[in-house]
């Protein structure tokens, strides 16, 4: 029997469903939380989950799994926390998702099962990723990580980067009875979770407890090993006698505008900028090692739109600027960035200057910066990405006084694993071939997902590579047919 | 963590560690370094590779101190660990026959020029190496060029050991004489490195540096290590460290590398007083057991 024919343990009618306004989550007040990297959204409590719970419509077609990158099911996990099972609904979402407590804050849901939700056609979208930040708390609240007993099947699997996407292969291959390794380039584990998104959005501690339940079910991780320069994808292949590898490699190198005065001191890239502040706690000099320019009293501006971009300026905020910017060339509709993410910026008093951007960075004469030369734009007509074209606006030049700019318009391939496994094929912009569905390269055996095949995406578009990858890879080794 | 299994100075504020890291140690090549981490609050420095054994599994590297973190680094010894190793990293020298090479190092640069050079020098070249140091006691790795170089000069700029003057004076010699030479390896302070590429820049000889700019993951993600090269941002890390020292504006660079100074010189203030406040107490608790231990033999 399908589910859908199964009576429903909601005890709403239909109709009333629809009355229940969203629950809004819980969250530090704006102007306390521009201080500090504490978390900004609190979680929900049982009551209000439940609350929110009760609004899902139980679609026979759930629009929400479909569009989901890993398929999570939706419906069901929701029912489940209506009838109070909180730690089964967090069972059932970890059949397709071993990250929960990540993709429940940083996933746009509004891209993906929220904004296929039904309900958004009348009144607001079932908070799902909300839901399923509080079973993953929950759960973890509860400690009882079920690790599944799974038959060894002998196979060993190296992956490349322990990131979303590699995280989530690992996850997906130890539960089938594999052997998983996950090789890491830096010296903490966790990919862009740790070095990219800050603290206040994504607490590094879930991250820890991730990766202490993924031990805890067999994987192992290998920190300090960049792979196409410690080893490469042929000596994993040979000597160390892996049977398939999997590359998340994720994002590459930051792109630059290539305007004057880039290289001036006080220019950042958005992966420098949060590294430091994120992976390596600048924030905390002298006690960390690691220096990064004070900004206290400081205006700090960040060019682009995405999630990056606002990470960086809220960051720039809580470590003291006076002024904080966003420069975006387009308007507020062609914005990256998750929804949530721009509305909690407003508040926190980030100013926007949309529709702008920097022909020029000034100096002082000294090498360091002073300003950007900024100059307004309109949109004219779509481009390549089907958004409308910026256009400037003639004689619109205008000078931003500035002493920290944070560069955050996207990132190219990186090129190590690429250029020390011959034979691996890879696109016209460097990025790694690999089928959309199988995730398999040009490379018997060798797997690749996420940024480092897609250039700059979601941590979920990684996760829903990674899963793909999982099964593809189970599929390979299972039957030994490339 | 990674187990340092001797520890020696080569000259004053200059340490060899030989370090266990068997992978890096298998593929480590001429030209390449290894990002480290000493503790956990500590930051990534890049460092030289100055050789390695793959069958011992070992790298050797060459710290000279500057900041914190290579004091502290070097106040580490043998039987010690260190956090974090990673590499080998970084772009391998291109090593051929070109024919005459000029290998430059100086000062601690000379331990990243000498693999290069012993190197090209297996690759058939004729290897004139110029080594130069502040003075005697800084001269390094002297017996190890000169046993893969067809002749080695050295310089001290006080004129205390070899000949006085700088690395520069002996190149330009060498071009005087109408030496003919196919190719400058330069590794060594910046402003050594563009007074040797202003030289050969005249005399249109192919000449290759080493370039150390502000470096954190060293694995092409964070662009922290951006050069401008021909007036184009490149990554010392994934496109370097060893780039064509007529295309480098080194005047970006060395404004770049000064970015953290105060920074750097407030946290090295704030490790030398702990330092001498840790020695102050070493020396008053001391005192006391001398003091306790002779009351104690008199009462005895």
């Amino acid at each position: 029997m399908s589910t859908t024919a199964k009576k429903s343990q909601n005890p709403l009618p239909m109709k009333e469903r629809i009355k229940v306004p969203r629950q809004l989550m819980p969250e530090q007040p704006a102007e306390e939380r521009a201080h500090n990297f504490e978390e900004v959204n609190l979680g929900f409590s049982p009551e209000l989950a439940q609350q929110e719970a009760v609004r899902c419509l139980e679609c026979a077609k759930p629009t929400c799994t479909v569009s989901c990158p890993v398929g999570v099911k939706v419906k069901e996990f929701v029912e489940l926390i209506v009838v109070g099972d909180f730690l089964g609904a967090a069972a059932k979402i970890r059949e397709d998702n071993v990250l929960p407590a990540i993709t429940g804050r940083v996933c746009p849901q509004e891209d993906h099962c929220e904004g296929k939700c039904l309900l958004s056609k009348k009144v607001k979208p079932l908070g799902i990723g909300y839901l399923e930040r509080f079973v993953a708390d929950y759960e973890k609240r509860m400690g009882t990580h079920v690790v599944p007993n799974v038959q060894p099947t002998g196979k060993k699997i190296a992956v490349v980067g322990s990131g979303p996407s590699g995280l989530t292969v690992a996850g997906d291959l130890i539960q089938k009875g594999h052997k998983v390794r996950v090789f890491e380039a830096l010296h903490e584990l966790g990919g862009v979770l740790v070095y990219g998104i800050p603290e206040f959005r994504l607490p590094k501690q879930i991250i820890r407890e991730q990766l202490d339940y993924m031990r805890g079910m067999g994987v192992d991780f290998e920190t300090d090993v960049v792979v196409g320069r410690t080893v490469t994808i042929d000596e994993l292949m040979g000597q160390e006698g892996y049977d398939a590898v999997y590359i998340g490699t994720g994002a590459g190198l930051p792109q630059f505008m290539n305007i004057p005065g880039e290289h001036l001191n006080g220019v950042y890239s958005a992966n420098e900028f949060l590294t430091r502040i994120n992976l390596m706690k600048a924030y905390k000099f002298p006690v960390y090692d690691e220096p990064m320019l004070d900004l206290h009293g400081k205006n700090v501006a960040v060019i682009g739109g995405g999630n990056t971009a606002l990470d960086a300026i809220r960051s720039a905020l809580r470590l003291g600027a006076a002024k904080a910017y966003v420069i975006y060339r387009r308007s507020d509709a062609e914005m990256p960035a998750r929804a949530e993410e721009v509305h909690h910026a407003r508040q926190e008093g980030i100013d926007f200057q949309m529709l702008t951007a920097p022909v020029e960075f000034l100096s002082d004469g000294k090498g360091w910066l002073t300003g950007a030369r900024c100059v307004r734009m309109e949109l004219g007509e779509p481009d390549a990405s089907g958004r409308r074209r910026p256009v400037p606006i003639q004689g619109s030049e205008f000078d931003l006084p500035l002493s920290v700019a944070v560069i955050a318009i996207g990132t190219s391939a990186n090129p190590i694993v690429q250029s020390t496994t011959p034979g691996l094929g890879t696109n016209k912009r460097g990025y790694i071939q690999a089928d959309e569905t199988s995730q398999r390269t040009t490379r018997k055996g060798v797997f690749a997902g996420g940024d480092i095949v897609t250039g700059s995406a979601t941590v979920i578009l990684a996760m829903g590579a990674g899963r793909r990858a999982a099964s593809s890879i189970h599929e390979y080794l299972t039957t030994g047919e490339w | 963590m990674f187990k340092i299994i001797h520890a020696q100075f080569l000259a004053p504020g200059i340490k060899r560690f030989v370090i266990e890291a068997p992978r890096i140690a298998r593929k480590q090549k001429p030209g390449q370094f290894v990002i480290l981490r000493i503790h956990e609050e500590g930051e990534r420095i890049p460092i030289t590779i100055e050789n390695s054994e793959p069958a011992r599994g070992t790298i050797n590297i060459v710290v000279q101190s500057a900041g914190k973190t290579t004091h502290l680094l070097n106040s580490l010894d043998t039987g010690d660990e260190i956090l974090d190793v990673v590499g080998p990293l970084g772009k391998p020298s291109e090593i051929a026959n070109y024919g005459t090479v000029v290998v430059v190092g100086g000062g601690v640069g000379t331990a990243m020029a000498y693999p290069t050079a012993a190197a090209l020098k297996r690759a058939g070249n004729r290897v004139l190496s110029i080594v130069g140091a502040r003075n005697k006691e800084l001269v390094i790795l002297e017996h190890e060029m000169r046993a893969v170089s067809d002749a080695l000069m050295i310089t001290t700029d006080d004129g205390s050991y070899a000949d006085k003057g700088f690395v520069t004076d002996k190149l330009r010699q060498l071009i005087g004489n109408g030496t003919r030479i196919d190719l400058v390896v330069a590794v060594g302070p910046i402003v050594m490195m563009r007074a040797v590429a202003e030289m050969t820049r005249k005399e249109n000889i192919h000449t290759v540096v080493s370039l150390n700019p502000i470096m954190i993951d060293g694995t092409g993600m964070c662009g922290g290590c951006r050069v401008l090269v021909d007036g184009k941002s490149e990554f010392a890390c994934v496109d370097g460290p060893e780039f064509d020292a007529h295309r480098v504006d080194f005047a970006v660079l060395v404004q770049r590398n000064a970015m953290y100074r105060d920074a750097e010189q407030r946290s090295m203030a704030e490790f030398e007083r702990v330092a001498k406040k840790e020695a102050e107490d070493y020396d008053v608790e001391r005192a006391c057991a001398v003091a306790s231990a002779s009351r104690q033999g008199d009462q005895q």
